[in-house]
């Protein structure tokens, strides 16, 4: 296999280990508990290798992992206090912890290869230099295993507990009711996440760790309501991100995960602009038309509430409408407009009255929202 | 040699700690909007995102210069915020996801444009990375002057918006009901948070400052419930461990500045948690004994109250066993019970006679029904 291929079979197996535990992550509301787990599994694995004096010993993924649990527990006893909010607790536990591990580093890690760039910035170009070869025999670049072996753990972790997470996620209080421990699920994510960030930090940096656990669960999460498809788009839009951010770095001659990163950013702001039902574009028009259809029927109860009284081609008058519901000219003309094409009102000598039409709609609505408002009332 | 000489003699170590003990200052004041506001990890975010700022005036100046450079950090910094807070406006990802994205995305952008740079002939970035981690001892007088300068206008304009700040920073809604356009003043105190982040990039990094915002606020409210007092103290905890953080970081060797300023104002974090009066830790647990002690003695007081008002002569005096009738009480509990009935005669509100009997006092009396009857008892 050629090194190119070698690299983007490492991004999409790394986008879609990290989508699956990031779609819960970002309906938990725990986005940035990514952020806080990668920058300390560094002082995992600062530990980890001073206790086995080696690189590539797999205790470093252990302690990594153990750190990351460490830092969910401490988050959690510094929000417990009562005496902080959570994201202060966040904010104040991994500066913390990733600062110890520096110190570490610089004070007794000097002579060794043990850089903070690569962990933090991720050096996948390098990856299909370090191969596992056996007897001789080739057998690929070790990344690939590595996060293969984390893929498959996510994946049976995910399918295992699918419906305790699911539950979990969205209703805590039937879980608990359920018999289903909430913490326990909570630290086994967390642990998924922590292991998950431990291999792919090496592949591609621990940003771009936190850009592939939630860009593609985020922008998913825009495209659909159902939990299992969230998790199939959010790693197919992951893996597409890796392939065309490398594609696109390999052109440019730039830092891969940091391309895989902006491309992750690209594709999140296109759905979020394009989306057919959650984008910006459908959003935006649905409550420009929620605002027109509640102005035209603040223009036809007004009409309603006065066409019984005496001096109601006083009230009626479009003009005295312009003052009193404290409308733009412009603006009151388009609804008119808007109205009259409906066949609601007509207007003569310039004063608005109802068709048939339009008084037996304005009555309806009418009650329609004083039913509903009785109906909060009484509940 | 002797630490204090070091800092009146050496050039280097008092225009670092100078500029950390600034930089903590600006840091902890801004921060406690930002913590108040719930707002902690935007500074981890706005670190992380004003990378490609500083990259991309680079390429157009072609420039190292600080001023230069933070200006860009500070347009992608607002550049960011505006991304977090409009996707968390206009659809349904929250918070926090949307912080995550940004800060990660922009970063990545970041990195795209540094190693573009890298990669220019005749190209020249070393030192923009020392944004990412930050290098106090890069610090010159000039980056101290500008932080004199841009925390003059912060604190300026702090004192001057006060009432506005304060009220969008507990109640948006109420200071829009008062007239007050919470709109441009949450974007000027943003970008307010943003410059103060900006201004720190270069000593302690980006991944850092996020610390430098939260922490000495977080502290600083354990001691008072009062803005005004936390925003001061916020203030004096990031200086205080600016300086201490340098001269530790000066006195050992190979021990970095910016972990080490962490370091030392985790600790205070951590001494104000437990110490801190009424809120602290060790104090909360203190006062929750005393209160159950003064519950125990208010309650016997009332029993005594409530014995001396079925009699005729209010001053009728009981036996303990009367006063309180707890069948299998042991010797110890006894003891317990005396040695509170002596409190409260000590208090002057009760009184033994020659036969060990209590009657309550004339104090007694008033205090019962001054304060116990008030309280619900």
């Amino acid at each position: 296999m050629n090194p190119e291929l070698e690299i983007q079979m490492i991004a999409v197996i790394v986008a879609v280990a990290s989508s699956l535990p990031g779609v819960f992550l970002v309906l938990r509301r725990m986005a940035m508990m990514t952020d806080a787990i990668t920058h300390t599994i560094l002082l995992g694995i600062v530990i980890a290798f001073f206790i086995t004096g080696s690189l590539t010993s797999p205790l470093l993924v252990v302690g990594a992992a153990i750190m990351g649990l460490l830092t969910v527990f401490l988050t959690e006893v510094l929000n417990n206090t009562n005496l902080m909010s959570k994201d202060s607790a966040i904010g104040i536990v991994f500066p913390l912890l990733f600062s110890i591990a520096i110190i570490l580093i610089s004070k007794y890690a000097g002579s060794v290869h043990l850089d903070t760039d690569s962990v933090l910035l991720g050096q996948i170009e390098f990856a299909p230099f370090d191969r596992i070869i056996i007897g001789g025999k080739d057998f690929g670049p070790r990344a690939i295993y590595m996060m293969g072996t984390i893929l498959v753990i996510n994946l049976v972790f995910v399918v295992a507990f699918f419906k305790e997470l699911k539950i979990v996620t969205f209703d805590p209080a039937l879980a608990a009711v359920l018999g289903i421990t909430p913490t326990l699920i909570h630290y086994m994510l967390m642990g998924v996440v922590s292991v998950t960030a431990v291999g792919a930090f090496e592949a591609v940096g621990s940003i771009l760790v936190i850009a592939f656990m939630v860009g593609p669960p985020v922008t998913a999460y825009l495209l659909t309501d159902d939990l299992k498809k969230m998790i199939v788009f959010s790693s197919i839009i992951g893996a597409l991100n890796g392939v065309i951010g490398f594609n696109i770095a390999m052109q440019a001659d730039v830092s891969i995960a940091g391309t895989m990163a902006v491309v992750t950013g690209i594709t999140f702001g296109l759905v979020f602009i394009f989306a057919p039902k959650k984008g910006l574009i459908t959003t935006m028009n649905r409550r420009r038309v929620q605002k027109k259809q509640f102005a035209a029927n603040s223009l036809l109860f007004h009409i309603l509430n006065h066409e019984r009284e005496d001096d109601v081609d006083y009230h009626n008058s479009i003009s005295n409408i312009e003052v009193n519901l404290n409308w733009h000219k412009g603006y009151l003309d388009k609804i008119i407009d808007s109205l009259m094409d409906n066949k609601q009102i007509i207007i003569e000598n310039n004063i608005i009255y109802l068709t048939d039409e339009g008084r037996e709609y304005s009555i309806k609505s009418y009650e329609d929202i004083v039913g509903s408002l009785k109906g909060a009332y009484l509940s | 040699m002797d630490i204090f000489t070091l800092i009146f003699t050496d050039y280097t170590l008092r225009i670092v700690s100078i500029g950390s003990m600034l930089l903590g200052i600006i840091a902890g004041i801004l921060g406690s909007f930002a913590v108040v506001r719930k707002e902690s990890l935007l500074g981890d975010a706005i670190s992380h995102a004003a990378l490609p700022g500083i990259a991309v005036v680079y390429l157009i100046t072609q420039t190292k210069n600080t001023e230069v450079l933070l200006f860009g950090a500070l347009l992608s910094g607002v550049l960011a915020t505006f991304l977090i807070l409009s996707i968390e406006k206009y659809s349904r990802i929250k918070f926090d996801s949307s912080l995550a994205l940004v800060l990660s995305v922009f970063f990545g952008a970041g990195m795209v444009l540094l190693t573009y740079i890298q990669k220019m002939p005749d190209a020249n970035q070393a030192g923009l990375e020392s944004f990412i981690y930050g290098q106090a001892s890069t610090l010159l007088k000039r980056d101290i002057n500008l932080m004199l300068i841009v925390g003059g206008i912060l604190v300026f304009l702090i004192v001057l918006f006060w009432k506005e700040f304060k009220l969008i920073s507990f109640d948006s809604q109420y200071a829009e009901i008062l007239g007050f356009s919470s709109k441009k003043i949450t974007i000027l105190l943003s970008t307010m948070i943003v410059i103060s982040i900006v201004i720190g990039l270069q000593s302690v990094g980006v991944i850092l400052m996020s610390a430098m915002l939260t922490a000495p606020a977080v502290a600083a409210r354990q001691w008072t419930n009062k803005l005004s007092k936390m925003v001061v103290l916020s203030g004096f905890f990031g200086g205080i461990s600016g300086i201490i953080g340098t001269l530790i970081s000066s006195m050992v060797s190979n021990l970095p500045t910016g972990p080490t300023i962490v370091l030392t104002i985790s600790i205070i974090v951590i001494l104000s948690l437990a110490f801190a009066p009424n809120r602290g830790l060790v104090w909360k647990r203190i006062k929750e004994k005393e209160s159950r002690r003064n519950i125990d003695k208010n309650q016997l007081l009332f029993n005594i109250y409530e014995l001396a008002l079925n009699h005729e002569n209010i001053y009728h005096s009981h036996s303990i066993d009367t006063i309180k009738p707890d069948t299998n009480r042991d010797r110890e509990s006894t003891n317990i019970l005396i040695g509170r009935l002596s409190g409260l005669e000590d208090d002057g509100l009760i009184k033994r006679d020659y036969f060990d009997h209590w009657h309550i006092t004339e104090d007694g009396i008033s205090y019962v029904e001054n304060n116990l009857l008030k309280e619900g008892y």
